[in-house]
């Protein structure tokens, strides 16, 4: 027994094996490639397949690109010098064209020495917009996000400082009417005379004001219509208008399509179905040719304003279909807990409601967003100098004739990093607002 | 105690239409249809008076009148002599050419690129999320262009086709690719050619039928018949026997170099083919994005619950995710085609002569009718919107998981 047991004993091992490193091909780059490139023969095709793409795109364009040619004055300069350097006809790039015409595509035919205005305004936007976008920063910048869009109408256009103020004015007048007439002739008149009386005022009194303090006391920078807008500056001034002011008039409508009032539902939903039913491009030329016939004869207004009332018109029509699905979305419970709350409709939208459905529609909104600054590139066909119109114009001269590439490159890429930083804005967003625990 | 008693009936008082609830909705609404109508009637009034200022009528009498204009692009018969109104219905013939070309590619290609998205490799992924988020971010006006310059610039001119030259011809000398279009052989259909289209017409409704059968056969006995070899099969078997059988009655003429261009085949011009790749790749990246969103939609716990039951892989998702994840892509995809059908209109980008160029576009020039070209043009979108969306709908009742 004893002699069986010592046998066994001496089997018995005392210590732990040290751990194994796993297979070499359970581990490691090697472990990851075959798991995700060649899991099976078809992965593994549609890699090669994928390497190979991506190999030809580069082998085509990574030279195009690192050597291209950024100091000439024209196009034939340009081969002239890839010539001497590279050999005759050798295929590069020539980022000269970006280079000398880069203000153009910019800022269109903005006088040069006035584009410290539009930068400015740029800034101030951005920090105006700053602490709308971001909760952390202080709440008294939100005074210069109220003061930014006169101020920007001030710097991009120019003339006297009286205009822009005097128009300003007006909306300090409903909010006085509005904060100190409600003892007096209660929350409704309050309401209706807050937004007759700067109707009235902006109709009747403002220009004139603006005239005879302009004419006294003439503070002022130089005045530049809108015909010298063009380029990124026109893109953005028409898609950042369109997006402001359609945000509020999509709301609107999408309240105005889920009303249990009769006439106002059947008119949103008509205005709506209209407006979403006809391509942008068509209403861009109905805003061209036909506005004259619809305004009363004799008046005549600018060719960008009317670009922007009909982009804003068109993307509030988009809007209010994305925040109709957030309205949808909230569960009956929130409105009948609104109500029973005893808050009156417009409380129960501002304090229940719309907080909750604006945050289920951020991706659809912002997506939208997206969608009209794309689609200021259209204007072009009505006659304004967008970017694209811009790079028809450079090729036109003949300095530039016949080239194409490094344009479109420069603009995709100005477009993509606008679009896709709002993109990423708005998923930063959802991300902050989630408020269920997952 | 008491008893309950209505509370003094005092008459109706103007007040009323204000602070009580039951007419206050009343008034608001007579206000705002007032402010409305006032707003239209201002509207109308003001166009009356700018057109008899104008001394311009309202009268759609042009669309019957000689155009006078050329279109090179066009799938009805047309020339200058035709009508305006003729030549607005090739233009709409031309809008839905395109829409119709670009909302099948661009599913096609929106399936694919959302389905590997998601795929597990790596590479495939990122070349795809690369795609997708490229083409969502940049205006599809410039990809138009883009499209466009790089068959225009980077094709063979006609002439390098002739003998010696550097171009040749593709597939079997049947198709040439050159910068002023793709020339595709043209099919004459002759004697008989009736009774093929009949006949794959009725292999179409033998398909249907099959499937159908094999569909009941599963759900009633569980046994699976081989549904795509037998579709295939009676897809091109019939066809091509009786192509044979009736000796031939299909002849395609070649497209030949003659003189300075191809003559004999179709011409496919550039321009439509840069506008539908252009279409369906900005499109179909959207519609990835849809796919994916509707694939992910379907949770985790349905593929593993469908192994576990020992279904296949490949049937998982055909009998498993897709039903389910149709119901979440089926409405964004109706929106996604409006919109490719809406965005046709760029063709005025490159030249495609679809409805907007011709009636909203050389016609209004031509005759000085804007009101009523751009009237009727946004009439055509507006029907064309509202029957595409209501046939989606139609499938999209048919998909929609049944509540009881």
């Amino acid at each position: 027994m004893s002699e069986i047991h010592a046998q066994t004993v001496s089997y018995v091992r005392e210590t732990m094996l040290p751990e194994q490193e796993p297979p070499v091909t359970e581990r490691g780059a090697i472990k990851w490639v075959r798991e995700n490139l060649f899991s099976s023969w078809l992965n593994g095709l549609l890699t090669l397949i994928s390497l190979y793409f991506v190999y030809w795109v580069l082998s085509h364009t990574l030279g195009w690109m690192v050597y291209g040619i950024w100091d000439a004055s024209s196009l034939s300069e340009c081969r002239a010098i890839r010539d001497e350097l590279y050999g005759e006809g050798a295929n590069v790039a020539c980022w000269a064209v970006i280079a000398d015409r880069w203000h153009q595509l910019l800022f269109g035919f903005y006088p040069a020495e006035a584009y410290w205005r539009p930068v400015l305004a740029l800034i101030l936007f951005g920090g105006a917009l700053a602490p709308i976008l971001f909760d952390g920063l202080p709440r008294k910048m939100l005074m210069l996000s109220i003061a930014a869009p006169f101020v920007c109408y001030w710097l991009l256009w120019g003339g006297t400082i009286w205009g822009p103020a005097a128009v300003a004015l007006g909306f300090v007048i409903g909010g006085m009417i509005y904060a100190y007439s409600q003892s007096i002739i209660g929350v409704l008149g309050a309401t209706i005379a807050a937004v007759l009386v700067p109707i009235l005022y902006w109709l009747f009194l403002a220009g004139p004001i603006a005239g005879a303090l302009g004419n006294t006391l003439p503070i002022g920078i130089n005045a530049i219509g809108s015909a010298e807008f063009g380029g990124f500056l026109l893109a953005l001034v028409i898609g950042a208008s369109g997006i402001i002011l359609s945000m509020p008039l999509g709301v609107v409508l999408a309240l105005g399509r889920q009303s249990d009032l009769f006439i106002i539902n059947k008119f949103s939903v008509l205005f709506i179905e209209v407006i979403r039913g006809v391509p942008l491009i068509v209403w861009l030329f109905t805003a061209s040719l036909l506005l004259n016939y619809f305004l009363p004869p004799g008046s005549n207004f600018d060719l960008m304003l009317r670009v922007i009332i009909m982009v804003t018109l068109f993307s509030s029509a988009y809007i209010a279909e994305v925040v109709r699905g957030g309205l949808a979305a909230l569960p009956r419970g929130q409105y009948e807990g609104a109500d029973s709350l005893g808050l009156n409709y417009w409380q129960s939208m501002q304090l229940i409601i719309l907080p909750q459905a604006l945050k289920i529609s951020i991706p659809g909104i912002v997506s939208s967003f997206i969608g009209l600054f794309k689609d200021t590139t259209l204007v072009v066909f009505v006659g304004l100098s967008d970017p694209i119109g811009f790079s028809n114009l450079i090729r036109a001269t003949t300095d530039w004739n016949g080239i194409y590439w490094e344009l479109f490159i420069f603009i995709g890429l100005c477009f993509f990093m606008f679009c896709f930083a709002m993109s990423r804005y708005s998923q930063y967003l959802e991300r902050k607002l989630r408020t269920d625990h997952r | 105690m008491t008893a309950m008693t209505d509370p003094p009936n005092e008459g109706f008082r103007l007040s009323q239409l204000i602070y009580d609830t039951r007419y206050r909705s009343m008034t608001i609404q007579a206000v705002a249809f007032m402010l409305i109508m006032a707003g239209i009637i201002w509207l109308a009034n003001n166009t009356v008076q700018n057109l008899s200022a104008l001394g311009k009528d309202f009268d759609f009498g042009f669309l019957w009148s000689r155009a006078g204009y050329d279109i090179n692009q066009r799938l009805i018969e047309y020339s200058n002599d035709s009508t305006h109104g003729r030549a607005a219905m090739v233009g709409i013939a031309n809008t839905l050419l395109v829409a119709v070309l670009g909302c099948v590619l661009a599913t096609v290609l929106g399936v694919i690129a959302g389905v590997l998205r998601l795929s597990k490799n790596w590479v495939v992924a990122r070349l795809m999320t690369f795609y997708v988020e490229g083409f969502r971010n940049i205006p599809l006006l410039l990809w138009i262009i883009v499209i466009f310059a790089v068959m225009t610039e980077s094709t063979p001119q006609p002439r390098d086709f002739r003998e010696g030259g550097t171009a040749s011809m593709i597939l079997n000398d049947t198709v040439a690719i050159t910068n002023r279009g793709i020339f595709i052989p043209n099919p004459v259909w002759g004697e008989g050619s009736g009774a093929l289209i009949a006949i794959f017409l009725a292999s179409l409704v033998g398909i249907w039928a099959f499937r159908r059968y094999a569909r009941k056969l599963q759900e009633q006995t569980g046994q699976i018949l081989p549904v795509l070899w037998v579709s295939l099969g009676l897809f091109f078997a019939p066809v091509i026997l009786a192509y044979f059988i009736l000796g031939r009655p299909v002849t395609l003429i070649y497209p030949e170099l003659g003189g300075f261009n191809f003559t004999g085949g179709i011409q496919v011009r550039n321009s439509l083919i840069a506008l539908w790749i252009a279409l369906s790749l900005y499109t179909g990246a959207f519609i990835a994005e849809v796919v994916r969103a509707g694939i992910l939609s379907v949770s985790r716990g349905q593929t593993e619950a469908a192994f576990a039951l020992g279904i296949q892989p490949s049937r998982t998702m055909n009998l498993v995710i897709l039903p389910q994840a149709l119901r979440v892509i089926i409405p964004p995809l109706i929106s996604q085609y409006l919109n490719l059908t809406k965005n046709s209109s760029l063709a005025l980008a490159v030249g495609y002569m679809d409805v907007r160029s011709t009636l909203g576009g050389i016609t209004i020039n031509q005759t000085g009718r804007e009101l009523e070209g751009m009237l009727l043009l946004g009439v055509f979108y507006l029907i064309t919107s509202l029957i595409i969306s209501s046939a989606m709908n139609l499938y999209n009742n048919s998909v929609k998981l049944k509540e009881r």
